[in-house]
């Protein structure tokens, strides 16, 4: 099996429009050739990848973490199933898978999305911070500080996803007084209940005034 | 003297992990060659399996797989003759089908998206049958479950004659657990005789021990790993089907297999808190004492196990009352099998119970408060013995004056503020102190640094920062060179975690082997160390991580070192004792809410909650305080929102997802407060600590419809409480 793109994910630049182009010309063409392939011949199973490679996927670059990525992707694959199945970044996480709990939240354009909510074809040529870039080396952000210092978890498996919207809802100037932080981290859900906590950890980031 | 590491407020040991994402849980694992699963499940709810057609499946790209009970391997424990006909669901067994969502397929690819779709291509035919999904509708088929017997203490029914008396019915929907982390497991045969996964649990030697019974394989030939899981509330307690048919997939393929069970299914596979009905009669005098309390329950089950909790169990210990009766009933429903929720039977029990006394204490004229402290019990009215320790009357009095009792009025509907209606309300939990069996091994070595080891879980509370809080009292050596290792089949045996008893039994382990450890050390400096030779090892005093005797002083490092010893390892067990049978042991809570209810649209807005625990000694405040305001959370949410909706024509959920299944958000939840008792309990293990987990929750539903009650005047008995029931 060879799901996983093999595209070395420090390769700088990507392609320019032409470059693809050219490919989606060359994989229409061999869509072509292979809908005129006698069936049998297009179900054999060792056939997959080849035709997958040529039939499914789609060329698309970004950065993630400050990394140039140049990658292939079938366009159905979310944002958050590339990072964890694909790129091995399993901090963001997957709750729900539609967009109601907040645990794949990452930032795309510093913007907080969901990102079981997007497509990983999408993100041609945006900028991708996850749980794993959001720390320079061994310092950690203030807001990652403030969680542990204020126990703002238990089970830690909403912690990615409320660290990556509580660093939005600050840039944001969401993180006003606690009624305000309440209201915006409520796209994020917490079932261990550490709300009281998250919500003392924004405020601490908040007051101590901070560059996030 | 070295400042006690138990009590204090310390960080969690794996925080740093849990912040950067680094924690890894068992669907972040990816073993060389991973496949990926997606299950099929029935659109029927009873009937038959008549066909499954797969081959549309099986031509889609990258598929390598679809297993049903036409092509599953066999399951060496679903053949042993068992007498007991409900046996559980044996997963591709057979075609028989008992519950809408139960999984009839498996199929497995080689990307997660080739597998998801693949699963749509599956066409199955079934053999419909009449379903029956209504609790209410199904009463007449309750029985009553052989080691569950009716239980009596003095007269039965005593309340009827009592002076002042009432009787309601009080009832609870389905709630699922609901925990952020989707189940599901990663399972590898690494050779036909020897299984690798990595699970999703509450206990990974019961996830060894299951697979051992199912596949009849030598216990060290399954490996189970679960060192972080994302939440757990209860419905990782035991193995599910899905996950069986992960481990036949895999074994099918030959590769590892991942299965990660979507949000619907997380409804359908994996338990959740049955639906109960409750009847509470209760009668007292004319000055509030009580005397008869009668409670019954009938609650779903699956027609295929008969899952029993302790729903009625509070009522026959909790107060003073001579007369006591309780019934306990199961109904089975075309549904999967429960397990237990947080807080579980008891908190659905304690709903009825404490909204019961607050009914009574209306009716009296009394405030219910006042009528608590009147009727508690000094000693164990259920096992007539002493309690190890009980500071409920204190709890009460924390509470009622952090909450501001008294500005409550006696009658409901009195108080305005800002154009809401303003209630208060209280509710006391109790839940059994229990402490189990566990080992733990302990590893020094010559650098001064200490690990470990116990094959206990962690779903959240922080078990290993507490056991390191242990471990350091117990040796002296400095918390942050001590490491506490769980989640692995290969560590020393130790319990589920479950029924709040992780530091009482692992920390007792815990604080033994340290004591084991200085034994050695003892041994070793007294057979080879002039200035300890004239010693017996227990004379020898053990003080921050050093051996003393008089002016002479060893470190522990200095002395592996000095031995040529590059570690020292030693085990052991610890269990509880006699003492269990000398004393009644259990935890205490006491929950009070402020509330306002808006009369026009009926909606309740929690202003104020202060939860006490009498908990015994508070290991870690830090920690502990977060597993108070978890269960104030998640009881909000059985007050107020959760409820599983069945279309009863299909007996499927309607609600199967975090959108329309509400659990509390950040901007539902009000500040809490948590106060702790936190006076050593001298009896039950050597820390003195009871447990928390489940006194979190119990009981706390009741204390907000009670202040919705005292807020409105009217008396909700049937949770949630949602705006239609008070417009």
């Amino acid at each position: 099996m060879s799901q996983a793109p093999k595209e070395n994910p420090t390769t700088p630049g990507k392609k320019d429009k032409h470059e693809a182009r050219r490919d989606f010309l060359k994989q229409s063409s061999a869509l072509m050739a292979l809908a005129l392939t006698p069936p049998l011949v297009v179900k054999a199973g060792e056939n997959d990848e080849a035709i997958a490679g040529l039939f499914e996927k789609m060329p698309v670059s970004m950065h993630i973490n400050g990394k140039a990525y140049q990658l292939s992707v079938e366009p159905r694959v979310t944002l958050l199933d590339l990072l964890r199945e694909q790129l091995a970044l399993t901090g963001t996480k997957k709750g729900c898978d539609h967009g109601q709990c907040g645990a794949c939240t990452v930032h795309v354009d510093g913007q907080r999305i969901n990102s079981c909510l997007t497509l990983a074809v999408m993100q041609e040529g945006k900028k991708i911070t996850t749980i794993e870039g959001l720390s320079q080396g061994d310092d950690l952000h203030p807001v990652q500080e403030a969680f542990i210092k204020h126990d703002g978890f238990q089970c830690g498996y909403c912690t990615p996803g409320q660290i990556m919207s509580a660093v939005a809802c600050i840039r944001e100037g969401h993180a006003g007084s606690p009624e305000e932080i309440r209201e915006f981290m409520s796209g994020n859900i917490c079932r261990c209940g550490a709300y009281d906590n998250i919500v003392a950890a924004i405020m601490d980031v908040k007051q101590g005034g901070h560059n996030v | 003297m070295k400042k006690q590491a138990v009590g204090q407020s310390m960080d969690r040991v794996d925080g740093r992990l849990k912040v950067t994402g680094a924690a890894r849980y068992f669907a972040d694992h990816q073993p060389e060659g991973m496949l990926y699963a997606a299950l099929v499940c029935s659109t029927i709810s009873s009937g038959r399996i008549t066909a499954i057609d797969a081959a549309k499946a099986l031509r889609a790209p990258g598929v390598a797989d679809v297993v049903s009970h036409l092509n599953a391997p066999p399951v060496p424990g679903y053949q042993v003759e068992n007498p007991n006909p409900k046996q559980g669901l044996k997963i591709f067994h057979d075609d028989r089908i008992y519950s809408n969502g139960q999984p009839v397929a498996i199929v497995v690819a080689n990307t997660l998206e080739r597998a998801v779709y693949a699963a749509s291509l599956v066409k199955v035919s079934y053999a419909k049958e009449a379903h029956e999904t209504d609790l209410a509708a199904s009463m007449n088929k309750a029985f009553q479950v052989a080691k569950i017997k009716d239980y009596l203490r003095g007269e039965a029914d005593a309340w009827k004659k009592a002076p002042v008396n009432m009787e309601a019915e009080y009832n609870i929907p389905i709630e699922v657990h609901n925990p952020m982390e989707l189940a599901g497991m990663i399972a590898h045969w690494e050779a036909p005789d020897k299984l690798t996964v990595y699970a999703k649990t509450q206990g990974v030697k019961s996830v060894q021990q299951t697979l051992k019974t199912l596949f009849q394989l030598p216990e060290d030939h399954i490996t189970v790993h679960s060192q972080f899981v994302g939440g757990a509330f209860g419905m990782a307690l035991r193995i599910w089907p899905m996950e069986i048919a992960t481990i036949l997939a895999a074994k099918k393929a030959g590769k590892p297999v991942k299965l990660v069970i979507n949000r619907k299914e997380m409804f359908t596979l994996v338990g959740y808190r049955p639906a109960a009905t409750q009847r509470i009669g209760i009668g007292a005098t004319a000055d509030g004492k009580l005397t008869g309390i009668t409670h019954s329950a009938v609650a779903n089950t699956s027609p295929y196990e008969d899952f029993t909790e302790a729903i009625v169990n509070m009522s026959r210990m909790m107060y003073a009352c001579p007369n006591v009766n309780t019934r306990y009933q199961l109904v089975p429903l075309n549904l999967s099998t429960p397990v237990w929720m947080r807080g579980p039977g008891e908190a659905t029990g304690a709903f009825a119970l404490e909204s019961a006394i607050d009914e009574l204490a209306h009716k009296l004229n009394m405030d219910p408060l006042q009528l608590r402290i009147l009727n508690h019990a000094d000693t164990d009215p259920d096992k007539n013995l002493p309690y190890s320790s009980k500071y409920l009357k204190e709890a009460y009095d924390m509470g009622a004056a952090k909450i501001g009792w008294q500005q409550r009025r006696q009658t409901p509907r009195q108080l305005e503020e800002d154009g809401w209606l303003a209630g208060y309300g209280m509710s006391s939990g109790v839940f059994s102190a229990s402490r189990g069996k566990a080992t733990a091994s302990a590893t020094l070595r010559s650098d001064g640094s200490l690990i470990i080891r116990s094959a206990a879980a962690d779903i959240g509370p922080g078990t290993a920062t507490a056991m390191v809080q242990i471990a350091a009292d117990a040796t002296g050596i400095d918390v942050k060179k001590i490491k506490f290792l769980l989640g692995e089949s290969e560590y020393p045996e130790a319990p589920r975690q479950g029924g709040s008893s992780t530091v009482s039994t692992v920390g007792s382990a815990v604080n033994d082997v340290c004591r084991t450890l200085q034994q050695k050390l003892g041994e070793l400096a007294t057979a080879n160390i002039p200035a300890f030779k004239a010693l017996k090892p227990a004379d020898i005093q053990h003080e921050a991580g050093a051996l003393v005797s008089g002016t002479s002083r060893l470190d522990y490092a200095a002395l592996l070192q000095q031995q040529q010893l590059p570690e020292l390892v030693v085990a052991a067990t610890s269990q509880a004792g006699d003492e269990r049978k000398q004393y009644a042991m259990y935890s205490f809570s006491v929950h009070f809410a402020k509330v306002h209810v808006h009369p026009a649209t009926g909606v309740v807005r929690i202003k104020h909650i202060v939860s006490v625990a009498d908990s015994g000694t508070v290991v870690n405040t830090k920690t502990a305080r977060s597993q108070m305001i978890g269960g104030v959370v998640g009881g909000i949410g059985m007050a107020l929102t959760e409820e599983a909706l069945i279309d009863q024509r299909f007996g499927r959920y309607v609600n199967n997802n975090y959108a329309d299944y509400h659990v509390p958000v950040n901007a539902d939840t009000p500040p809490t407060d948590v106060l702790f008792i936190n006076k050593k309990d001298p009896v039950i293990n050597p820390m003195g600590a009871k447990g928390m987990g489940e006194i979190a929750l119990i009981g706390f539903a009741a204390a907000i419809s009670n202040a919705v009650f005292n807020a409105t005047g009217k008396r909700v008995r049937d949770l949630p409480i949602t705006p239609d029931k008070l417009i």
